[in-house]
């Protein structure tokens, strides 16, 4: 059996992982394809017919400006990905940078980029979030950004740790005597050796991004107005909860399954990449 | 153990040093000018450079740095014009609300993730095992303002039960001021009761497959006391590290809440503050949140090394 046979087969031996995917799949086509899945315009308001419960013409209800909300739902699933994905990408590749020289090179660059790590670890998540989008703005790039730059400690750590096990293994010693520099030691011999259990964390810190971002964006602090995020549909909503339940309580429901089944299919991921792991969370 | 916690405490000084240099740049990375950020432009040039020598900005960056430090230590956090009073005076009222309510879910979400976590990895693969661990799973991924929305539209909007906004003391009016926290506890406990669960179970496992608990077995000990007195006391050694992180995340998270509840706390300042750009505010919230997350983090440690004799005996 070839090994990305075995991958797969590893991947989905337990059934909820395959449904997991096809839940990101399902959430992903709604993303690209968000014009195609929406039965309306997610801006077009509609005074006459605000607040009104989930019927035929309009599936999920409409919002406090007659918008349609399932098909906010479907184009909001474009802020969760984006989010979700590059936030995760930028943390990961400058937490792995950070990691990897802090656990390589020891002595004070490790003290200065462990102390700078565990600074920004004590500042609530939430509070370094909203002191960053202060600097950087509000804007879909930008709070991509801020994302990924309030979750660099976490990687950075992570990846201190996993280069401090192999650093002192017989390869990393014939690749310096060798006389390789520290540069190309570090990114040909001790990267690809750190990267599974980095994979593996990345994906499964897309569905607290996702939350995060969502959290946010329920206080108020997320990519402005009119753009369909799902956090500030539930803030919305949450003002006119008595008239209009759907409103507030629809958009969470997303949130849950998206991020429930990036959760899933990282842990399947894991058991699938280290089989050391597995079925130990 | 001594020069263990020795350096523990030197390096406590040191992160608190450094988050408060990053709050302090806070005001001069923000583009524009800091008092037109704070006052509105319609202000007089006057005022203007009243205010900007008053806070001081007219000195040079170090000297800033240190009388804002040096004030800070004394208590002095300067005044606040958004919320039209002393930060030190805001803080000693804001905070009291959201430690309440932090360290209560914190203490929650510790005993049930504990014991949800310990009953799941005694009996693994059982129903109530499948069970627990699915509900972990949802808890983990539910954005915990939906599920305030939530209980407030079941628990106070349809059943009438309890109120859906505000915050008493609890010896000013105690059934009061437990009915008005039963719902901010429970939406700030359920992340952390989700993931101590999934923790603790993993921990558990690791610590039964291992040769004591066989020795222990061989023995002819009951599983009873092979759980209590061998299997928890050495799962929980990990665990003692996320709970430092716990106090943490409930007080981020209690921004959340804050907003959620109508609740006047120290979450709901620093989103006022940021919105408001009161960098006055903002910035020794900052540092004033790191600071009792450290402390916590610290005590952990201290915890940390008198459970595990590896560290204490170093």
């Amino acid at each position: 059996m070839s090994d990305t046979k075995r991958f797969f087969k590893a991947l989905f031996k337990r059934k909820i992982v395959a449904v997991a995917l096809v839940v990101i799949i399902f959430f992903l086509l709604c993303a690209v394809a968000s014009p195609l899945i929406a039965t309306h315009d997610p801006y077009e308001q509609d005074l006459f017919n605000i607040l009104k419960g989930p019927s035929a013409e309009h599936w999920l209800g409409t919002d406090n400006l007659g918008r349609d909300v399932y098909s906010r739902i479907i184009y909001g699933s474009r802020i969760a990905f984006t989010v979700g994905i590059f936030a995760v990408i930028i943390s990961g590749v400058l937490g792995t940078a950070l990691g990897l020289a802090a656990g390589y090179f020891g002595g004070w660059v490790d003290s200065v980029i462990s102390r700078l790590v565990e600074a920004m670890m004590a500042i609530p998540p939430i509070v370094l979030a909203l002191a960053l989008v202060a600097i950087f703005g509000r804007s879909l790039p930008m709070l991509t950004v801020v994302m990924g730059v309030s979750s660099v400690p976490a990687f950075a750590r992570m990846m201190r740790g996993q280069v401090l096990t192999v650093r002192d293994l017989d390869y990393v010693a014939a690749s310096r005597i060798r006389g390789n520099s520290n540069f190309v030691t570090m990114v040909k011999h001790i990267l690809p050796n750190c990267l599974s259990p980095m994979i593996i964390v990345m994906t499964q810190s897309i569905g607290g991004t996702i939350l995060a971002e969502a959290g946010l964006s329920f206080l108020g602090a997320g990519v402005l107005p009119p753009a369909a995020s799902w956090g500030a549909m539930v803030s919305d909503g949450y003002t006119h909860l008595s008239r209009c339940p759907s409103f507030a309580l629809s958009p969470g429901v997303a949130v849950i399954l998206l991020v429930l089944a990036f959760n899933i299919f990282g842990d399947g991921l894991r058991d699938a990449l280290d089989p050391r792991l597995r079925g130990s969370r | 153990m001594g020069r263990f916690l020795l350096k523990r405490f030197f390096q406590t000084i040191l992160i608190l040093i450094i988050i408060s240099i990053l709050a302090f740049s806070l005001i001069h990375i923000i583009p524009g000018d800091p008092v037109y950020a704070m006052l509105g432009t319609d202000i007089s040039p006057e005022y203007h450079d009243q205010v900007y020598h008053s806070m001081g900005l007219d000195l040079p960056l170090v000297k800033q740095y240190f009388r804002w430090v040096g004030n800070f230590v004394q208590g002095q956090m300067g005044y606040s014009y958004h919320f039209k009073e002393d930060v030190s005076t805001l803080v000693a009222r804001r905070l009291p609300p959201t430690l309440i309510l932090g360290i209560l879910s914190a203490v929650v979400s510790v005993i049930l993730g504990l014991l949800f976590g310990i009953i799941t990895a005694v009996r693994r693969g059982k129903p109530i095992d499948s069970v627990l661990t699915v509900l972990a799973n949802i808890g983990i991924a539910t954005p915990i303002f939906w599920l305030a929305v939530l209980l407030v539209f079941v628990f106070s909007l349809r059943l009438k039960l309890l109120p859906s906004w505000g915050f008493t003391f609890p010896w000013v009016d105690f059934g009061r001021s437990m009915k008005q926290m039963v719902m901010p506890v429970l939406c700030m406990s359920v992340g952390g009761i989700a993931s101590y669960t999934r923790q603790t179970r993993s921990s558990m496992l690791e610590v039964i497959g291992q040769d004591y608990i066989r020795t222990a077995r061989s023995k002819g000990l009951k599983e009873s006391q092979i759980i209590k007195k061998h299997a928890v006391k050495n799962a929980l050694i990990p665990i003692l590290t996320l709970i430092g992180l716990t106090l943490r995340n409930s007080i981020g998270g209690s921004a959340i809440i804050e907003r959620a509840f109508n609740i006047s706390g120290m979450g709901s300042v620093m989103v006022e503050a940021l919105s408001a750009r009161d960098y006055v505010a903002l910035q020794s919230g900052i540092v004033f949140l790191a600071l009792i997350t450290c402390v916590c983090n610290l005590l952990v440690d201290i915890a940390y090394a008198y459970a595990d004799p590896r560290i204490r005996l170093e």
